[in-house]
């Protein structure tokens, strides 16, 4: 990077979430100097068009992929336009726009290959449910015993990566929880992945869709696939 | 010849001529058919050569000839659906990268927003 400044996106993936992704659009394009590229999910409601209209970049996926595919297209974007650096953050407004910058420093600084923002260190004051507690716990000592990496926030969907990062996450991204899995491959490609404490609210509009069974059956295959990824040939 | 050996003579001989003619008509792609073809072979050889199918099932140590003729069936299902799954997994990773490429590509033929949805021909977007 010489002379010229690193090129920076962020990628928001969106399903269904018309009511939230106007607002956190703007705020981006108001409070940042990032691009900004929305992926819509495949949504049947007016996302794209909200994020159109606010100002963002609009990939529009012909069907619904799930997040992992989601996320997938924005890396490939970002790939194809040659940007140095990728934010990714949620549609809904969990995350605080504010704390972009903090996550991007130690990769800009070439501390770092992966940035994830923890919302278990620091000051925040998060609550979950409890089975949503207890799947970060599992997926914390999972990450924790088979990785090197001391992780305390193991799903969360606020990070930033690399170029290195963003081509190989372009061609092999988990589908579902990608965030647990993606720790197996940052391990397996010897990346430095660090933790930064983030702001995370309760989602600003609409539900997790997560019910007790669906959590159960997310837990097994991300399990699975983890432990099968530590094993994968990667071509 | 008993009627048993007529009727599993006559299924088996169906079975391999639906495949052969399915994959005429390319309603079912070679690489698919292969499988099928090959079980409906071993079926009618079985059914034609039964005291084969009695030295192979006394061979492996089965009394009872016909709970080996299940074994095989069974077998030859099981290898059936992990086909299958395979076949869709392959096709569930290509479906994935077409619509990521249909996303991008979307976008690039028009870089200022890219065309929204609901001026392209999307069965799935027709909401009324």
């Amino acid at each position: 990077m010489e002379g010229t400044p690193p090129r920076i996106l962020v990628v928001i993936p969106a399903y269904q979430e018309e009511r939230s992704i106007g607002g956190l659009v703007r705020s981006l394009r108001e409070r940042t100097p990032y691009d900004v590229l929305v992926v819509n999910d495949g949504s049947t409601d007016r996302t794209s068009e909200s994020a159109r209209e606010a100002g963002a970049t609009v990939l529009d996926l012909p069907c619904n992929l799930g997040i992992g595919g989601a996320v997938q297209t924005g890396f490939q974007y970002a790939r194809d336009r040659g940007y140095d650096t990728v934010v990714r953050i949620d549609g809904d407004g969990q995350h605080e726009v504010e704390d972009i910058p903090k996550v991007l420093e130690p990769i800009l600084a070439g501390r770092a290959d992966a940035v994830i923002g923890s919302r278990f260190l620091g000051e925040t004051e998060y609550r979950g449910s409890i089975p949503r507690i207890f799947g970060i716990r599992f997926f914390r000592l999972l990450v924790n015993a088979t990785t090197g990496y001391r992780v305390t926030d193991p799903t969360s969907g606020f990070f930033a990566i690399n170029r290195r990062l963003v081509e190989f996450y372009s061609d092999h991204y988990p589908s579902d929880y990608p965030e647990v899995d993606a720790y197996i491959l940052m391990h397996r490609l010897k990346a430095r992945a660090i933790e930064v404490p983030v702001r995370m609210y309760d989602r600003a509009e609409g539900k997790s869709s997560i019910t007790t069974f669906r959590a159960v059956y997310y837990m097994l295959k991300v399990t699975l696939s983890f432990l099968i990824n530590r094993i994968r040939r990667f071509g | 010849m008993n009627r048993v050996t007529l009727f599993s003579i006559c299924a088996s001989a169906a079975l391999l001529l639906y495949i052969l003619e399915m994959v005429r008509r390319r309603k079912l792609r070679e690489e698919y058919s292969i499988l099928w073809l090959f079980g409906s072979v071993v079926i009618l050889v079985l059914s034609l050569k039964q005291d084969w199918l009695v030295g192979i099932a006394h061979a492996v140590g089965i009394v009872y000839p016909p709970s080996f003729l299940f074994l095989v069936g069974i077998l030859f299902i099981l290898l059936i659906l992990i086909h299958f799954s395979i076949a869709i997994s392959k096709l569930h990773q290509m479906n994935k990268k077409m619509a990521q490429e249909i996303a991008l590509l979307r976008n690039l033929s028009l870089p200022s927003g890219g065309i929204p949805l609901e001026k392209t021909t999307d069965p799935g977007r027709m909401k009324g």
